[in-house]
């Protein structure tokens, strides 16, 4: 029998797998760890990317709505419109109703009161600074410049709307730099037992993408034509930009740091087959063939690159998950779907970085090898 | 003899010192783009950060109720009013430069076809002067998001724009003509803010001030100023403060200092955050800097990493020749030097020219993302080279040490 052919066969073969890999192990072991850096760096790229722009999303509802829907001739909505209109927006997006109207106080002063649902309100317009929520009926927030209006009686005061008057006693107050600070805030079943109006105005806080809230808007536009369903620009088009570029930052890191790793791997691998130069001289000397010697490479390098895949992309999802929940305060979960990729790219490199310095040794004649030339 | 041995191992083993050194290259080029990026994201995101526009605003000292709904505004007419002649003032206070724009506002109640409409007079882009400091400002660049189909007017023609609500309503389009006060006004473009302005008339701000007689009248600034996230001290009162901490708070560019300043640049005002605004954009900025931050940190974990596997890898190759010196009598000091010699040279090759891709690469990106230049402080070379250095010397020495301590019998014979 030819020692190609009981090279070639089954069990030769592991062995010489499995030889290589306990007799030299320093070398595999350096090989397996530069693999597993690569693959780390890689999939905690790839997991960040497609996790952080959720979690950014999540940031920039904090600039308040996103969406704002009216009806087109400033009445408000029908009870069964909001129904409706919520249901629509189950599971996609938070909608915050305001009703509005211009009251008086005693000293026939006008001043802007609002119905709304303090306990959303609370919730969705963090950057509210407010002394005290309301939580009783009959509480008012009272916005900074009404407050000084109603004074000296900033606590107990009187409004007055077509005729009807309510009595409110003021909670807290809330500052905000803009138009709340002139309002009167109510809860939404105190402003319509006084009015008997409802809601005139839906602020929309639609979370996801670009694309899921034009869908959104979309929807609501088709399904009630009377309405007047309209994008707050400010909001969309400064989120837009900088979750752009973010977006942009991250990509280029990405790229950047995966490709200066995979280069590493490609120099670690190619020193590694450089190195056994003497091993495949003796194997080509013995009578194995070009092929064989191939094969064998082929299958250590596969090996090495998924072992080192595996264990990179388990890292690289712990490096992930520890810097959303370092910066974010929430886990970055794993992509399992990530794990084909990272593993096909680094089966890639590997096969790339050993099998080209390879064909460059085996065009040397293995004599010259042999005598360390 | 040392000299020539290091010599020489650079010359006639030019391969592996390639592998080696371009490993090295691409870590400290990958190190200085990180870092340098990571160091300049606050400030460039908080650039970007401008596009929600307006963060502060500037109102008369007298407290006033504003009455309004929607693009309607029922408030009284207003004894006091902000003068417009002091507006350049705000390019003169402490933060002047981190002033990106500012935009004042006067309502007017004018009546179009038997119709109450609010007219809104404000600069578009106007040119202006403080000392020697020349700038021009408006909404242009503090309300980026307004949109203006047609031309947006000069600020000293008589030209208007109108909102896009009621330019529908009107059956008015750009280029048409408008009756204000029995004049005619050519209208330069319709505007989409998807705000009250849809359904306001926008004006150069003279022409506003000439339909409410009140020449110089300004009712509220708005200032877009690129501020500092909030913390505890800036909550702090400044009049409460040691002298010593006032000038530190006053000398940070926090929203509430920068708000300071303003009120004592212009005369009888009160200025403070737009908190929607002010607020959370610290939050989201903090949230992109502590990301950036953290990849920088794995970055160049990883890329130390790499680069000392690549350096071990190098230096394991080399046991016939550790053998052989051992096997002439060189002493383990001796081994030792001339392998840490040769990784140091690598390393400060490799710094030097990765720091100066790393910031060919930083200017790069940065043009290409954010319209400017990436700064790379000098400081980072030396930061570079040393961490270049301490990374391929302790990436080398585990594999120096099993080296110099191999039996050079059995590495000679080829069964290490």
């Amino acid at each position: 029998m030819s020692l190609t052919r009981r090279l070639a066969g089954p069990g030769m073969f592991m062995r010489l797998l499995t030889q290589a890999a306990r007799l030299r192990r320093g070398q595999a072991v350096a090989a397996i760890a530069a693999v597993t850096v690569a693959a780390a760096a890689a999939s905690a790229m790839l997991n960040l990317f497609t996790d952080v722009q959720a979690k950014l999303q999540g940031e920039f509802r904090k600039f308040g709505a996103n969406v704002v829907v009216e009806t087109r001739d400033g009445q408000s909505f029908a009870a069964h419109d909001l129904e409706r209109i919520n249901s629509v927006l189950r599971g996609r997006a938070v909608a915050l109703p305001f009703a509005y109207v211009v009251a008086r106080t005693k000293t026939e002063q006008p001043v802007v009161v609002s119905g709304t649902n303090l306990v959303m309100a609370r919730q969705l317009n963090s950057w509210w600074a407010v002394s005290a929520w309301p939580e009783k009926p009959g509480e008012a927030l009272v916005g900074v410049r009404a407050a000084k209006v109603l004074s000296p009686m900033p606590n107990r005061f009187t409004l007055l709307f077509q005729g009807h008057s309510v009595a409110l006693s003021g909670r807290g107050t809330v500052q905000t730099g803009s138009e709340e600070d002139s309002r009167i805030y109510l809860s939404l079943e105190d402003f319509q037992s006084w009015t008997g109006l409802n809601p005139t105005v839906l602020e929309i806080f639609a979370s996801g993408s670009e694309e899921k809230v034009s869908r959104l808007m979309r929807d609501l536009a088709e399904q009630f034509p009377s309405l007047d369903v309209r994008p707050v620009r400010q909001v969309r088009e400064g989120e837009a930009r900088v979750l752009g570029k973010t977006r942009s930052t991250l990509l280029f890191s990405a790229t950047f740091i995966i490709a200066t790793a995979a280069l590493c791997v490609l120099a670690t691998l190619t020193g590694w087959v450089f190195d056994r130069r003497h091993d495949f001289a003796i194997m080509k000397a013995l009578g194995g063939s070009d092929e064989l010697i191939a094969r064998f490479v082929i299958a250590e390098a596969s090996l090495l690159a998924t072992v080192g895949a595996l264990l990179g992309f388990a890292a690289g999802a712990a490096l992930a998950a520890w810097i959303g929940r370092v910066n974010f305060h929430a886990a970055v979960s794993p992509h399992l779907g990530l794990l084909p990729p990272v593993v096909m790219g680094c089966l890639a490199v590997t096969l790339v970085a050993t099998l080209f310095p390879l064909r460059l040794l085996q065009r040397i004649q293995p004599a010259m090898i042999l005598r360390g030339e | 003899m040392f000299v020539r041995l290091v010599y020489e191992s650079f010359r006639r083993q030019t391969r592996r010192k390639l592998l080696a050194g371009t490993a090295v290259t691409l870590g400290a080029a990958v190190a200085t783009t990180m870092l340098a990026l990571a160091l300049s994201m606050g400030d460039k995101m908080s650039r970007e950060l401008r596009s929600y526009g307006a963060n502060l605003v500037v109102t008369p000292e007298e407290e006033r109720l504003e009455v309004s709904l929607g693009s309607v505004d029922l408030t009284p007419a207003a004894a006091v009013y902000l003068n417009e002649d002091s507006l350049p003032r705000i390019k003169g206070i402490f933060w002047a430069n981190n002033i990106v724009g500012f935009t004042p506002e006067l309502l007017v109640k004018v009546s179009i076809e038997h119709q109450d409409v609010t007219m809104l007079g404000t600069y578009f882009a106007q040119p202006m002067r403080y000392g020697s400091k020349e700038f021009t400002s408006g909404a242009r660049a503090t309300f980026p998001w307004w949109k203006v189909y047609g031309d947006w007017p000069q600020d000293n023609s008589q030209d208007v724009l109108v909102g896009e609500k009621l330019a529908q309503q009107l059956s008015i389009g750009a280029e048409g003509r408008i009756m204000l006060n029995r004049q005619s006004h050519r209208v330069s473009g319709i505007i989409r803010t998807g705000d009250a302005q849809d359904g306001q008339i926008i004006a150069p701000l003279h022409l506003a001030q000439a339909v409410a007689g009140r020449p110089g009248a300004v009712q509220k600034i708005f200032v877009s100023a690129l501020t500092k996230p909030e913390d505890e001290f800036a909550r702090r009162n400044p009049d409460s403060l040691s002298p010593r901490d006032r000038d530190r708070w006053y000398c940070s560019p926090y929203a509430q200092s920068i708000a300071y300043q303003l009120q004592e640049a212009i005369p009888h005002s009160h200025a403070e955050q737009i908190r929607r605004i002010a607020q959370n954009e610290g939050q989201v900025l903090s949230r992109i800097e502590g990301l950036m931050m953290l990849i920088t940190l794995a970055a160049l974990l990883t890329s130390a990493l790499a680069v000392s596997s690549a350096m071990a890898t190098a230096m394991f190759e080399r046991r016939a020749e550790v053998a052989l010196m051992k096997a002439l009598g060189a002493g383990y000091f001796a081994l030792t030097s001339i392998f840490v010699v040769e990784s140091v040279l690598l390393a400060i090759v490799g710094g030097l020219v990765g720091f100066a891709g790393g910031v060919l690469l930083a200017n790069q990106f940065g043009s290409a993302i954010f319209d400017s230049k990436l700064t790379v402080e000098p400081v980072l070379l030396p930061v570079i080279v040393v961490v270049s250095i301490a990374v391929s010397v302790g990436g080398s020495a585990a594999a120096i040490r099993r080296a110099v301590k191999y039996d050079p019998v059995l590495a000679l014979r080829g069964e290490a």
